[in-house]
């Protein structure tokens, strides 16, 4: 397991644009129309360049076709994590959406699909 | 001496062999014990509320049985509590499920704690309602009102504990104070000590979902890699009296523990973590700190609490009319723009056989379907490829079931009057339910335990209120 994560990372060369993806992993949780996406840094040296790029502006642009309203960035550096938490982007929620998901718990990956430029801080 | 808390379900629809292993290894392990089913969501409830509209015996958790049956005798020999918030809509009718189960244990029969005052719909129309913060929905009229029940704190399952409750039963209430009360009997904390009750509360954050801190939903091949999937095993936290943590699981189990697993569900559902909001205790997360103990060990600390809020919040599920779906396959050259085609078709085919007010989405699964928006913006955006495997779905929302079941026969009609090679239609209608949030004054609840079957004169009223 460790083996696969480490070429994982090896991989990625410095001042390139790869998805989010390979440098963090995320979970969704939802709340009425409020979601929430909790993204890790997989390496705490990589923290700075999520906190520096995964901003509250590019998040809420990536979820604006959803009608995203507002976006909130808590940071967590003790868990080289930030909690992000969107407002109005599950289409009514759990009991409102039409969609095939109205919990928004693939939203997670949409989230890791936002190119970073790694190292760029 | 640690207390340990075991997990044997996250929602409804859980498997239902998890607390097998688990109640294996609380046994092993000998110390003091409980386990936990978390069994209801905001929709479960209402689904609940609907079976027992149909039928007076129903609306308590379908799986109940299956839950319960293979571990019972375990728990009731070993002195394991189990509480469950199985109870949804109807917990005397599940009190008489486990009191049946318990009839065909060893010992023939069980103490069984009732929870009592989360259902508030007779009284909602008085109560001072502030609308809580993350829905704007407007409450309802009454005729089509479904459910109103208010999450309670760990109070009154603390109060069933004292009454002697062997499995305690209720309704709504924060699934996390299903694990705190245990841990509040056993160790006697204060209901002021913020600090612990954080913990505790924590403790409760961390089992809740069962599997989801233990390697399930997790899996990211070739990212993040889980062993043992199949038979993940669910979450056991061990608790100290100070209010140190640790997350484990049992011996031989599938899945794992690892720092990041404990991570992803220490933030899940969480908005700002400096302020997570239960009824018990405001949690202060920012500085918690997570720490790989061992294989499958991970200690959780740095947890802070603050006073709990004054106001509990309560879900009003509602009436909402019908919702349908309907799909059907196009695959091979061309298929894109076979499926595309077919979507237009639907649109304006819906256009004048629909009214106007009937609400539609149209998604092309396998090109932009989960990601997109209901106007299929993402879809636009995308380029078209030769050929693939699309499944064109159409959902519709009415009032009237009849305007639903027409627009998803206008799908059905593809077969014939669509474009080339569509096919596998699947069509459903199902009522749709509706759900409005809402926070309620603390001294505007009663919750109470009674221990089930007892004589009305030994229940008593909770001194504490709506704890």
């Amino acid at each position: 397991m460790a083996h696969a994560e480490a070429n994982v990372t090896a991989s990625l060369a410095e001042g390139h644009a790869v998805p989010l993806h390979r440098l963090a992993h995320a979970r969704a949780g939802d709340k009425g129309d409020r979601l929430n996406l909790a993204l890790f840094a997989y390496d705490p040296c990589r923290y700075e360049t999520l906190v520096a790029q995964v901003t509250e502006e590019r998040v809420l642009a990536l979820f604006a076709h959803r009608g995203a309203s507002r976006v909130r960035r808590y940071l967590m550096p003790g868990l080289a994590g930030m909690n992000l938490v969107i407002d109005d982007v599950l289409q009514g929620g759990v009991n409102g959406a039409l969609n095939l998901d109205g919990h928004g718990k693939t939203l997670s990956f949409l989230l890791l699909s936002m190119d970073v430029v790694v190292g760029k801080t | 001496m640690t207390f340990l808390l075991g997990s044997g379900a996250g929602f409804s629809g859980d498997r239902t062999d998890a607390a097998i292993p688990v109640v294996a290894e609380l046994i092993r392990r000998g110390q003091p014990a409980a386990l936990v089913f978390e069994t209801l969501g905001e929709r479960t409830l209402a689904a609940a509320h609907r079976a027992l509209r149909d039928d007076p015996a129903a609306g308590y958790e379908p799986l109940l049985e299956e839950l319960l049956a293979p571990v019972l005798d375990d728990c009731l020999t070993h002195g394991i509590a189990i509480l469950g918030n199985f109870g949804a809509a109807n917990p005397d009718g599940a009190c008489r499920v486990v009191a049946e189960l318990a009839a065909g244990t060893a010992r023939g029969e069980a103490s069984i704690g009732r929870v009592h005052g989360d259902d508030i719909r007779a009284r909602l129309a008085e109560l001072d309602l502030q609308r809580w913060e993350a829905e704007s929905r407007e409450l309802p009229g009454e005729e089509a009102l479904i459910s109103a029940n208010v999450y309670l704190g760990a109070a009154p399952l603390v109060e069933a504990l004292g009454l002697g409750a062997e499995v305690v039963v209720s309704g709504r209430v924060a699934d996390p104070a299903l694990f705190l009360a245990p841990l509040m009997h056993h160790f006697g904390w204060a209901w002021d000590d913020w600090d612990r009750l954080a913990a505790g509360m924590m403790a409760g954050h961390l089992g809740e979902c069962g599997a989801q801190v233990t390697g399930g939903y997790f899996a990211d091949p070739g990212f993040k890699e889980v062993p043992g999937l199949a038979t993940v095993g669910y979450p056991i936290i061990e608790v100290e009296e100070d209010g140190r943590l640790v997350v484990t699981k049992p011996a031989g189990t599938g899945g794992m523990v690892t720092a990041r697993t404990v991570k992803e569900q220490l933030l899940y559902e969480v908005h700002d973590p400096a302020n997570y909001l239960t009824p018990d205790v405001v949690v202060d997360l920012s500085t918690v700190r997570v720490e790989e103990l061992g294989p499958n060990r991970v200690a959780v600390s740095g947890i802070r609490g603050k006073p709990a809020p004054q106001r509990l919040k309560t879900t009003v599920c509602y009436e909402g009319g019908w919702q349908g779906e309907a799909e059907i396959s196009y695959a091979g050259p061309n298929a894109l723009a076979r499926a595309r085609l077919a979507a237009e078709v639907l649109r304006e085919r819906l256009t004048f056989r629909a009214p106007p007010e009937l609400r539609s989405r149209l998604d092309i699964v396998g090109h932009a379907s989960v990601f997109d928006s209901d106007a299929g913006d993402l879809q636009r955006r995308l380029p078209a490829s030769d050929s693939g495997d699309y499944r064109l779905r159409l959902a519709a929302e009415h009032a009237e079931r009849r305007w639903v079941e027409r627009a998803t026969q206008e799908l059905l009609a593809l077969y014939c009057a669509g474009p080339a090679g569509g096919g596998g239609v699947r069509r459903q209608f199902q009522r749709r339910v509706c759900t409005a949030s809402y926070l309620v004054k603390r001294s505007d609840v009663e919750a109470f335990a009674t221990l089930f079957e007892a004589s009305p004169v030994n229940q008593r009223r909770a001194a504490h209120g709506a704890r």
